[in-house]
């Protein structure tokens, strides 16, 4: 993402509220066909976003309905990529500790980061500027082949 | 109660949520489910689960071929009733999931973990 032509830029903020939930994975869906995504890959991208800003409102922001969630989806048109970056205000934390569950431990729980790790093709936390935390996702879409020409 | 389909989000009486009907029948206790079952309504499902589950129900069939999106609150609120009907011996079967409702199980294994079946129907005949 360099700034060129075929870069565009999606932001919105929404509540920390799940009920605002729904309106995040519709985003989602359409930036993600947008870009060049079919399914499944669409459906996977939607899931990872909404388990990134699940796994902010339950730890980052502890439940509280309040706070505020920035997304920005960058599109790579060209390329069928896109890149989600989430910010929150919460508590800056070491991304070191950041670790989802056994998957051969079957119990309620810690699915989330897995499912993120496993559908995006990079996953980046950091600290945010000014406290909170940034959520980095990028994904390229798979591309079919024999479509050209 | 009227449902309506909005984007995604099951609405009931006119506001978005989860609708669970709970069916007694020979075979099995079915449990339908409409809307989305994430963050904001699984807490709400649990507690309807827990129920069956306090009151040791033999056979529960969860219909979910009206979600059309599950999170992985709503796949831990599934895992917890399992482990609860299974501490009694009974049984829980999965039934009639959406594609994408199928992939966050696939993503999280636990496709193999779950009795799934294509339709109530079969559930209950299995």
């Amino acid at each position: 993402m360099t700034g060129g032509v075929a870069d565009k830029s999606i932001r919105v903020s929404v509540p920390s509220d799940p009920a605002y939930l729904g309106i995040v994975r519709a985003l989602v869906e359409c930036v993600a066909r947008l870009a060049g995504f079919a399914e499944p890959e669409v459906s996977h991208v939607v899931v990872a976003l909404d388990e990134a800003c699940t796994n902010i409102i339950r730890h980052q922001y502890e439940g509280r309905r309040d706070e505020r969630i920035d997304i920005e989806a960058l599109l790579d048109l060209e390329a069928g990529r896109v890149q989600f970056v989430l910010r929150d205000y919460g508590p800056v934390r070491d991304p070191k500790h950041f670790r989802g569950r056994d998957l051969a431990d079957v119990r309620p729980g810690g699915l989330g980061l897995h499912i993120i790790r496993k559908v995006m093709d990079e996953v980046e936390y950091s600290a945010a500027p000014g406290g909170g935390m940034l959520l980095k996702l990028c994904k390229r879409a798979c591309r079919q082949t024999g479509q050209e020409g | 109660m009227q449902t309506d389909r909005a984007g995604g989000l099951a609405i009931a009486d006119g506001k978005p949520g989860l609708k669970i009907d709970i069916q007694p029948t020979d075979q099995a206790t079915v449990v339908r489910l409409a809307g989305d079952v994430d963050l904001n309504v699984s807490s709400q499902l649990r507690a309807r689960l827990k129920e069956l589950v306090r009151e040791q129900r033999p056979r529960i069939v969860v219909d979910m071929a009206g979600v059309p999106y599950v999170d992985s609150s709503g796949v831990a609120t599934l895992v917890e009733c399992l482990q609860g009907v299974s501490r009694y011996g009974g049984k829980l079967c999965l039934a009639a999931l959406t594609t994408r409702t199928r992939s966050v199980f696939e993503i999280s294994r636990l496709d193999t973990v779950f009795s799934i079946a294509r339709t109530v129907e079969e559930a209950l005949q299995a």
